[in-house]
């Protein structure tokens, strides 16, 4: 068993130190897994980071109130006295100005991309002072909108994405144009994809009257919600659904994230594969223009075993530096980059920004590992069967 | 001078000794080529006595390298025995093959093999890995391995930057690095021209005249074939002392 281990580990250094030599093969394989791994994490940090933008929106100690029977707030509507009965619930967390509850609208307005010049449906809110208590979102340029004015703020991701939003710029409402005062930032939150103007000047320009479409809570404690839900939907004067809204978010960013996600593998499980045969024939030629060498040393009394283990770990050396390399330039290349893509739930866009997680890179490195392994697996097992007395006079 | 004092002289100059160090017997080697059988050896026999420096000659596909591959134990025979220093090598697995190759062989090649990717002393190492020696005794052997083949001065050369010569040189010095039961060599000089070809069986004759080597050679030479204690010729399988016309 020692000499078997000590085998193994001679071969593998001797392998390993000798990549070098060997530069032209070896890089072929780790270019080609260095890609691969680039691609793969590079995809899934779209779905990662749409998932994140929608994680950060929420937080388990805010609900959201829409009425029954609606998936979004562009299907619900509350009149003011049904939001006036669901700020005055017990377990709404107050401050000095009183409960933390904003009752809001949401409208779509058609604003042009900058990237491409075309209309996109970006999501335009009107809120109450309170909704600044709800969430957690500050002023970085310029200053938020007076009440009562024809003003808003926007998100610094729907800045980015969109033409005319930037600081003062216009934005079209009804047949006015209403200024833009300041931008703000909501820790990677869908929010910073919005626009934010008072709900009380945005009911008359969209003729709503005095109703809105949901309410924002803050609760006491994040324990509180389920005591709250209750008392909501059995409310008699209410027929309202009450949901956290970390869930709400969650729900609505599961069909985009498992299609970008379900996307993402299926083209780097398409690339993988190509890459496998890659990586299979660039270890064939390598292994096969060692075949006398590998004879050699099998003459001279190494095993098969240590043979197939010392090519099987040169493979997955290569396919590790190969799946390091790509990790990091997914990272460097796709860390942060911002876009902004639909969200079918709200048909709005959601501004978000590519997600190179930590999980992401340690999947692109594993990934990496098994095309290597598998890649290394057929020739070397070749090499270690073929004939010794054959394989010395191979040329 | 009597018939026994002239005896020991000759086994004292060859340092053959009576003792049987490889003995191959009613062996056979049969390949199978899609529905063809070839028949390369057939019930050969044959005693190599410790110290012997044999060459095997024969024609092209005769079998005298497959007899060597035998005796060597790269491969098995079809049927028969060989044993090497009282060992049955015939029934051993592959695992314990390899071992005993590690232990008891070292092998000289035609076209040398050694590894491109390293130098010299290295490669005359590369057999030292199979043993318990420390890295120092390691060393040690490699550097007398060097002196006995006179390329002290090349061992941080790489293959590709020696003479056909010198790689045969490191060749035999890996061969004879573990200090093994057997040495055999398969066509040593068929890669080389006369001159450094001679040099190369001036080793071959050293290391079984002053260190009592026990030499099996492959060649198609018969000048090479004269630097031997005995030559035997392989024909159509079997073992012949003459060759045949």
């Amino acid at each position: 068993m020692f000499n078997w281990l000590s085998q193994i580990v001679a071969l593998t250094q001797f392998n390993i130190q000798t990549i070098w030599q060997r530069k032209g093969s070896s890089a072929a394989a780790l270019f080609g897994i260095a890609g691969v791994v680039a691609v793969l994490v590079g995809v899934l940090s779209i779905g990662k980071g749409f998932e994140h933008a929608m994680q950060a929106s929420g937080s388990p100690d805010t609900a959201l109130i829409m009425r029954s029977g609606a998936d979004s707030e562009m299907m619900s509507g509350l009149s003011r006295d049904e939001t006036r009965i669901i700020a005055d619930a017990e377990g709404i967390a107050r401050n000095g100005d009183g409960a933390l509850a904003s009752s809001e609208l949401f409208v779509i307005i058609n604003v042009p991309k900058r990237s491409t010049g075309t209309d996109a449906n970006v999501p335009l809110r009107g809120i109450e002072p309170e909704a600044f208590g709800v969430r957690d979102v500050d002023i970085t340029e310029g200053r938020a909108f007076e009440w009562g004015k024809n003003e808003v703020i926007v998100g610094i991701g729907a800045a980015r994405e969109f033409l005319g939003l930037e600081l003062g710029g216009t934005i079209p409402v009804g047949r006015e144009r209403w200024k833009v005062v300041g931008t703000f930032s909501a820790g990677g939150g869908i929010s910073e994809s919005e626009i934010w103007t008072d709900a009380g000047v945005l009911q008359p320009a969209y003729r709503r009257g005095n109703s809105f479409q949901a309410v924002y809570a803050k609760l006491q404690s994040a324990e509180s919600f389920p005591g709250f839900k209750d008392r909501l939907t059995t409310d008699p004067r209410l027929n309202v659904k009450v949901v956290r809204q970390t869930d709400f978010y969650a729900d609505q960013s599961v069909a985009m994230s498992s299609l970008i996600t379900g996307l993402g593998t299926l083209i780097a499980g398409l690339m993988g594969i190509g890459a496998v045969f890659g990586a299979l024939n660039t270890m064939y030629t390598a292994v096969s223009s060692r075949t006398r060498e590998i004879a050699t040393l099998r003459a001279l009394g190494f095993g098969s075993g240590p043979v197939v283990i010392s090519v099987l770990a040169e493979a997955l050396v290569l396919a590790l530096v190969g799946g390091v390399a790509g990790a990091g330039l997914a990272y460097f290349a796709f860390d942060g980059f911002r876009t902004a893509t639909m969200n079918f739930q709200s048909f709005s866009q959601v501004a978000f920004a590519f997600d190179v997680t930590t999980s992401l890179l340690v999947e692109g490195i594993v990934y990496a590992a098994l095309i290597g392994l598998v890649g290394g697996m057929f020739p070397a097992i070749r090499a270690a069967r073929l004939p010794i007395a054959t394989a010395l006079r191979e040329s | 001078m009597s018939r026994q004092a002239a005896l020991d002289q000759v086994e004292a100059t060859s340092s053959v000794s009576s003792e049987t160090l490889v003995r191959v017997e009613g062996c056979t080697k049969h390949f199978r080529r899609g529905s063809e059988e070839i028949r390369v050896l057939e019930k050969l026999d044959l005693e190599v006595p410790k110290g012997e420096f044999l060459a095997l000659m024969g024609p092209s596909g005769s079998g005298k390298s497959t007899l060597l591959n035998l005796m060597g134990g790269l491969d098995r025979p079809t049927t028969g025995s060989i044993t090497v220093a009282g060992e049955r090598i015939d029934q051993l697995s592959r695992p314990k093959l390899a071992a005993w190759r590690a232990r008891h062989v070292g092998f000289v090649f035609q076209f040398y093999n050694l590894l491109p990717v390293l130098n010299a002393e290295r490669n005359i190492e590369l057999p030292l890995l199979l043993t318990h020696l420390s890295r120092a005794e390691r060393k040690k052997h490699v550097e007398t391995a060097l002196e006995i083949v006179g390329l002290s001065h090349r061992q941080k050369h790489y293959p590709g930057t020696l003479s056909g010569g010198e790689q045969q040189r490191v060749g035999i010095a890996r061969g004879i690095v573990t200090d093994p039961t057997l040495l055999l060599a398969d066509e040593p000089t068929g890669d080389l021209d006369r001159k450094t070809g001679d040099e190369i069986l001036d080793l071959l004759q050293a290391l079984n005249r002053d260190h009592g080597k026990t030499i099996i050679m492959v060649t198609h030479d018969p000048h090479a074939a004269a630097r031997s204690t005995r030559t035997l010729y392989v024909n159509e399988g079997r073992l012949r002392a003459e060759p045949v016309e």
